[in-house]
This record gives C-alpha cells, sequence and structure tokens, in this order.
C-alpha cells in the first residue's frame, strides 16, 4: 500500500501490471470494465456494420443467408451480454456508487474484481465460439432450433453467456449491500442521488432474474449434450416453456440497459438546469416501479406463440403500465428543465438525446404492447427500431452521456467541448437516420433477420445504411478526443461543473481511499438553488 | 481499527451486517436459479401426472428417507459449529465442522448408489432409457428432473463440503471467536440453505402419489 501524499490518486499510486490485474480498488476495476466492454462494443459495431452493408442491396450481395443470421446472432450477443447490460453499472456505477455515497469501496471489493474476471472468462467463451465458426440461432436461443437443430456453436456461446451472467448477478450483489450498509453518516434513503436508486432497482432486477436465465441457458445446453429433453417436444417436453422462462429473465434485461441510463439523465439534467430534479421522490420510486412491474409483463414477447389470449390480453394490460413510471420520468425531467438556466454542455446534449428518443422508443413500445397491432408488426423492423431506440437511443446515449459528465472526475482531465459537442449532433443525427426508415420499413412489411428484401423497400435501406455510416463517425470521434484529453487535456479540478453529490467534493481523479475522512451528509441531493454562485468552481 | 475489519468498512458491526446480508442476497438468486426447475417441475407434473407418479415410485425411499435424515443432521451439526464459533471454543468448533462434513459425504455417498441403481436399471434419460410400460417419453422427463434437480443440489453441497474443509483449517488456527465469526455465520447460512433446498426435493420427487401402492 502507498502512503498517500500530495497528488497521490489511485491512478498514478502504482503503475506496474500487476497492480491493475489484481487491484481491488473499485475505481480500478470500473477501467478495466471500460476496456473490455469497449472492445465488445467495437466487436458488435462492426458486426452491425456488415449487416447494413449488406442490406444496401436487396439480394443479399454481399454474404450468404447463413452468414447473415450469424452475423445478427452475434451481433445481439455481444451488444446485449457483453457491452449493454454491464456498460453503466459495471463501468460508472462501479465508479461512482461508493464515491457518491461517501463510502472508501464496495461491501466486497474481491468479489467485485471476481466479477471482471468471471465477465472475461465469459466473454473469452464467446469470443472462441465465434471465431471458430459462429452461432446462428438469434441471441434469444430459441428452442427447439439451439437445443437440438443448429449445427452451429451453440455450446460455447451458450456456455459463454451463462458464465457471463454471474459476474452481472455479483456486480448487483455488491451495489445492494453497499448501498443499505454503507451510507455516509447523514445520507438517508430520500437524500440519495437519483443515480443511486436506479442502480439499486438495476441490481434488484440483475440478482432476481439472472439467475432464471442461467438455469433456462444450462438446461439447453444440458439437453444439446445429453439430450434431457425438458424442452423437446418428442419427450412430451415443451418449447414455449424456454420462452416463457427466457423472457422472464430477458425482458427486464432491458430495464437492467435502461434503468441506469436514467439515473445519469437525472443528474445531468439537474446540474445542467442548476435545479432540483422535480419531484425527486416520484422519480426514485418510479425506478423501483419500473424494476418490479417489468417482472410482470414478459408475456408480450409471446403473443403470436400460442399463449393464450388470455394471458395475452393480461400481458398486455401490464405491459401498457410500466409506461406510466416511464413517462413520469420523461415529464419530471423536462419540469426540471422549466426554468432552469439550461447550459447546453456535451453531458447535456446527450440527456436532451436520451429524452427525444426514449420517448419515441417508449411509445413504439406501445403500440407493440396492444396486441391486436403486435400481431401485425411482429417480427418485423418496426420492432428492431424500436428496441434500437431504447437501447441505442436511450441506454448508450445515457452510457455516453453519463461518461463524459463523470470523464473530469474520472481521469482529471477535461476533453474538447466543441469535439464533445460535434461527436453528440453526430450521433443524434446518424442514429435517427439508421433508425426512423426502419419504422416504415417495418409497419410496410418488412420482416426482421432475412439477408434480402423486397427491392421496394430499398429505398429506405440505403438511408438507413447511410445513417449507420454517420454513426459510426459519432462512435469513433469520443475514442480520439477523449484519449487526447488524457494526453492534452486542462486539469479538470474537483468540480469543473459545479455539481452537487459527495463524489463532486472528492479529488479528481480521487485518491485510492476516495476521502481522507468519511463525509457528512446535512442536506438532500441536488441542492442547486441554494448554492452561493461564486463559492465554486 | 480491529485487525480482522478490513479497510473499508468503519467498524466490526458494518462488517458483519454486510457479509449477512451479502449472503442472504446469494441466497434469493439461489432460490431464482433453483426456481427456473421447480417452475419447469411444476408444468409437467400437472401436465404428466400419472407418468410423474410412475417415475416417482422408482425412486428409493429408504434410501431418500435416510438421507433426508442426514442431512437435517449436518444442519444441527452446522449450527452447533456456529454457535461454538460465538462462544470462542475452538475444540468443539472444529468437531462440529467435521461431523458435518462427514455427514455431508455420507449423503453424497448414498446419493452416489442411487444414482448407480438407476444407471443399472436403465432409467437415465439419453440414449440408454428404457421404460418398458406406458407413457414411457413423459416418464424419461421426470427423471430427467430428477437428475438436473439432484445433480445442481449435490453440485451445491459439493462446493458447500470445500467451504467447510476451508473453514474446519481457519477454525483450527484459531481465526473465529466471539468477536469474528462472519465466514462460519454465512457458510452456516449457505449450508441450511442447501438443506432447504431438498427438504423440498424429496417430497417433490420421492412422495408422489405413494398410497396408491
Amino acid at each position: 500500500m502507498t502512503t498517500a501524499g500530495a497528488g497521490t490518486n489511485y491512478l498514478n499510486a502504482d503503475y506496474r501490471v500487476r497492480s491493475w490485474l489484481l487491484t481491488t480498488d473499485h475505481k480500478r476495476i470500473a477501467l478495466l470494465y471500460l476496456v473490455s466492454i469497449s472492445v465488445f462494443f467495437a466487436i458488435g459495431g462492426a458486426l452491425a456494420g456488415v449487416i447494413r452493408l449488406n442490406l444496401l442491396t436487396p439480394y443479399g450481395s454481399l454474404v450468404q443467408a447463413e452468414t447473415y443470421n450469424k452475423l445478427f446472432t452475434m451481433h445481439g450477443i455481444t451488444m446485449i451480454f457483453f457491452f449493454l447490460i454491464p456498460s453503466i453499472p459495471a463501468v460508472l456505477g462501479n465508479f461512482l456508487v461508493p464515491l457518491m455515497i461517501g463510502a472508501r469501496d464496495l461491501a466486497f471489493p474481491r468479489i467485485n474484481l471476481l466479477s471482471w474476471y468471471i465477465y472475461v472468462v465469459g466473454g473469452t467463451f464467446t469470443i472462441v465460439a465465434a471465431v471458430t465458426g459462429g452461432v446462428d440461432t438469434g441471441w434469444t436461443f430459441y428452442t427447439p432450433y439451439s437445443s437440438t437443430f443448429a449445427n452451429t456453436n451453440v455450446m460455447l456461446t451458450a456456455l459463454g453467456v451463462f458464465i457471463t451472467g454471474f459476474s452481472s448477478i455479483l456486480t448487483g450483489l455488491n451495489f445492494v449491500v453497499t448501498i443499505h450498509k454503507m451510507r455516509a453518516p447523514g445520507l438517508t434513503w430520500s437524500r440519495l442521488p437519483l443515480f443511486i436508486w436506479a442502480h439499486y432497482a438495476t441490481s434488484l432486477i440483475m440478482l432476481l432474474g439472472t439467475p432464471v436465465v442461467a438455469i433456462t441457458i444450462l438446461l439447453v445446453a444440458l439437453e444439446r449434450g445429453l439430450g434431457i429433453g425438458i424442452f423437446d417436444p418428442k419427450l412430451g417436453g415443451d418449447p414455449i416453456l424456454f420462452q416463457h422462462l427466457f423472457w422472464f429473465y430477458s425482458h427486464p434485461a432491458v430495464y437492467i440497459m435502461i434503468l441506469p441510463s436514467m439515473g445519469v439523465i437525472s443528474e445531468v439534467v439537474a446540474c445542467f438546469s442548476r435545479k432540483r430534479v422535480f419531484g425527486y421522490t416520484v422519480v426514485a420510486v418510479s425506478s423501483l416501479t419500473i424494476a418490479i412491474v417489468g417482472f410482470l409483463v414478459w408475456g408480450h414477447h409471446m403473443f403470436v406463440s400460442s399463449q393464450s389470449m388470455y394471458a395475452g390480453m393480461i400481458f398486455s394490460f401490464l405491459s401498457f403500465l410500466v409506461a406510466i413510471p416511464s413517462a413520469i420520468k420523461v415529464f419530471n425531467w423536462t419540469a426540471t428543465m422549466y426554468k432552469g438556466s439550461i447550459d447546453l454542455r456535451t453531458p447535456m446534449l446527450y440527456a436532451l438525446g436520451f429524452i427525444g428518443l426514449f420517448t419515441i422508443g417508449g411509445l413504439t413500445g406501445i403500440f407493440l404492447a396492444t396486441l391486436a397491432v403486435d400481431v401485425h408488426v411482429h417480427d418485423t423492423y418496426f420492432v428492431v427500431a424500436h428496441f434500437h431506440y431504447i437501447m441505442v437511443g436511450g441506454a448508450i446515449m445515457g452510457y455516453l452521456g453519463g461518461l463524459h459528465f463523470w470523464w473530469p472526475k474520472i481521469t482529471g482531465k477535461l476533453y474538447s467541448e466543441a469535439w464533445g459537442r460535434i461527436a453528440a449532433i453526430t450521433l443524434f443525427i446518424g442514429f435517427n437516420l439508421t433508425f426512423f426508415p426502419q419504422f416504415i420499413v417495418g409497419i410496410l412489411g418488412m420482416p426482421r433477420r432475412y439477408h434480402v428484401y423486397p427491392p421496394e423497400f430499398q429505398f429506405l435501406n440505403i438511408l438507413s445504411t447511410a445513417g449507420a455510416t454517420v454513426l459510426a463517425i459519432g462512435y469513433v470521434l469520443p475514442l480520439f478526443y477523449l484519449t487526447w484529453s488524457l494526453l492534452k487535456g486542462e486539469r479538470a479540478g474537483a468540480n469543473p461543473w459545479r455539481a452537487t453529490g459527495l463524489e463532486w467534493e472528492a479529488d479528481s481523479p480521487p485518491p485510492t481511499f476516495n476521502f481522507d475522512r468519511t463525509p457528512v451528509v446535512t442536506a438532500e441531493a441536488y441542492a442547486y438553488p441554494s448554492l452561493p454562485e461564486a463559492s465554486r468552481g | 481499527m480491529a485487525e480482522h475489519v478490513a479497510h473499508h468498512f468503519e467498524d466490526a458491526e458494518q462488517q458483519r451486517e454486510a457479509a449477512t446480508l451479502g449472503m442472504w442476497a446469494f441466497l434469493i438468486t439461489e432460490i431464482m436459479f433453483f426456481g427456473g426447475l421447480f417452475a419447469g417441475y411444476t408444468v409437467y407434473r400437472s401436465t404428466y401426472f400419472d407418468a410423474f407418479a410412475e417415475g416417482s415410485r422408482h425412486l428409493d425411499l429408504v434410501l431418500g428417507t435416510v438421507n433426508t435424515a442426514i442431512l437435517i443432521g449436518s444442519s444441527l451439526t452446522m449450527a452447533l459449529a456456529v454457535q461454538a464459533a460465538q462462544r470462542s471454543r475452538r475444540g468443539p468448533q472444529v468437531v462440529f465442522l467435521l461431523l458435518t462434513i462427514l455427514l455431508g459425504l455420507a449423503f453424497l455417498g448414498i446419493k452416489a448408489v442411487e444414482y448407480g441403481h438407476k444407471f443399472e436399471q436403465h432409467l437415465v434419460p439419453g440414449r440408454f432409457f428404457s421404460w418398458p410400460g406406458p407413457h414411457a417419453s413423459n416418464v424419461q422427463l421426470f427423471f430427467s428432473f430428477y437428475f438436473a434437480m439432484t445433480g445442481m443440489h449435490a453440485l451445491h453441497m459439493i462446493i458447500g463440503i470445500g467451504l467447510l474443509i476451508w473453514l474446519t483449517i481457519q477454525a483450527r488456527r484459531g481465526r473465529f471467536t466471539g468477536s469474528y465469526y462472519n465466514p462460519m455465520e454465512v457458510s452456516g447460512l449457505y449450508w441450511h440453505f442447501v438443506d432447504i433446498v431438498w427438504i423440498f426435493l424429496f417430497p417433490l420427487l420421492y412422495l408422489i402419489d405413494r398410497h396408491v401402492h
């Protein structure tokens, strides 16, 4: 252990490789995760690029049907299990949860490191599966195709996903215990930052949902390997049971991806509007409501899977219910900005992008929850556009917004504001150009997961591919100016945005144990109006 | 600060509470993990009740009952080991831990004998499964659940025995006293959980519609 001298922080405390690979510091583990999920994001993005290139023409000019099936499967698996689910919790959450609640680390630092190693092992399995032939079941692993008929690397991939699930469980477990037991004196539940509330709700889903998908995927593997037949109609098993078990996790998993982003948006909107979040309590409770109701809606993925009509009606109704807490958040962020002193910095641009895109994604979700409409658009590009508005327009916008917001805290450096804004706007334009045409082409009837399509859909597909190019530029830009900021960026100081919250009271970058002495909290979160303008910054 | 309090905790009390809550949270994930199997079991048992009852009658009631008693006994010795740690008594800790390990191994041994019988009777699902009576495929489904559920349970026992061996070594060194026994307490919680899973498995698998005979 290094004794803390002046200027010693978590980054320069020790430079040896060993000190990174065996670290138990939540901030260093966050950076390990940042690097690894970025690798998977690049892989998933490249796969999406090939998919979009192939769809430039209606004839499947670039890849064959079998290759195309592998491309969208591996795009889905890498993006969902290896990028989106760990993204904000494992990087920003890992870094910020202890700092925001005034703790020196998460409750179980070694388990935190273990979760990263589990993630790496699971990821390695999946990469090996991909380069030794790939897998073509779709990220949903539907039986009996996955359990009996597919001739691709289902086993290895399924094992990779199974293993990675445990890293998610351990992260959630660490957050729940840390938030319950390690808050600084005075930091009551009603004073917690909304980022913490969002992570608490997310962790509950990780704890309750992930084990179910783990056993489900294990059963698929056992069926492939040993023929135990729980999903095999030949033995009286039921493939639909797989869908129930799979979506019991995989629908709530959507909330694992979006809730942390919502937490980020609450922080960013409050800071750059200089106002307390409107209706703090309702926004906090709506996170929990989304987590709970989110467990009761899985059947809306199965409206056309021989589920009974009455089950369909109930799942449809429950899916409408999730719209209420989601809408509460959108309205309350808007109300927070109302009469605020708005500063359109880079993170705020991402937050505004999030609010707009999430609203479109959410409203089209209501279309899909409507039984009759879903029968028409099920498995079309309308669904593809809908969930990309939530997962890319929502979750990734939130992730990038958060990364820009806390970058000065994480690295101690300021990035170029001009480039930051250019990238944010490029992403917003590129995103809409990519995915809005997919709503139209989906309504017109273009099915998802085919490498060819009727020629009349070509114009909209060209627009979509053009948009993907712009989107790619938007994703590459931060790589350059953020790296540049590490080398040449101005020093950030402890609190460059004059934000509230305990994380801004620690140095940038924070010392290894975050706080020299445990902070004491005496005020509510987001006490912006009472801040004397001149005293900070 | 006491030596056994990790750097990031304020005091021993906070550390103990965090460890206990962490184990409870983990056990909840375990309930959901087994829950997937229990849900599938429930669906098929109600759909194919006759086949499941028939399969159940081919399980060894005597060995199953003996194993239930052994496992409950091991929960008792585990609880006594935790209590000995709370009272800082080193000798009894080690003795009760060793007894728990022994009972756990006895359970696994009997389970292995049962598996062996099933193998000889061609009741292991897969290519070599054979069933002379009606509902052969559904009976095979019953045995799929039997092996998946008891196998998963046995895997948890093996992990538990690994934990107990580590605890015994630590206890011999006198590491656990009334002021610090977190590992002992949370491992105890885990062991009792594995025990409780069996308490559910035993009637669900062994005791379906036994009164007919």
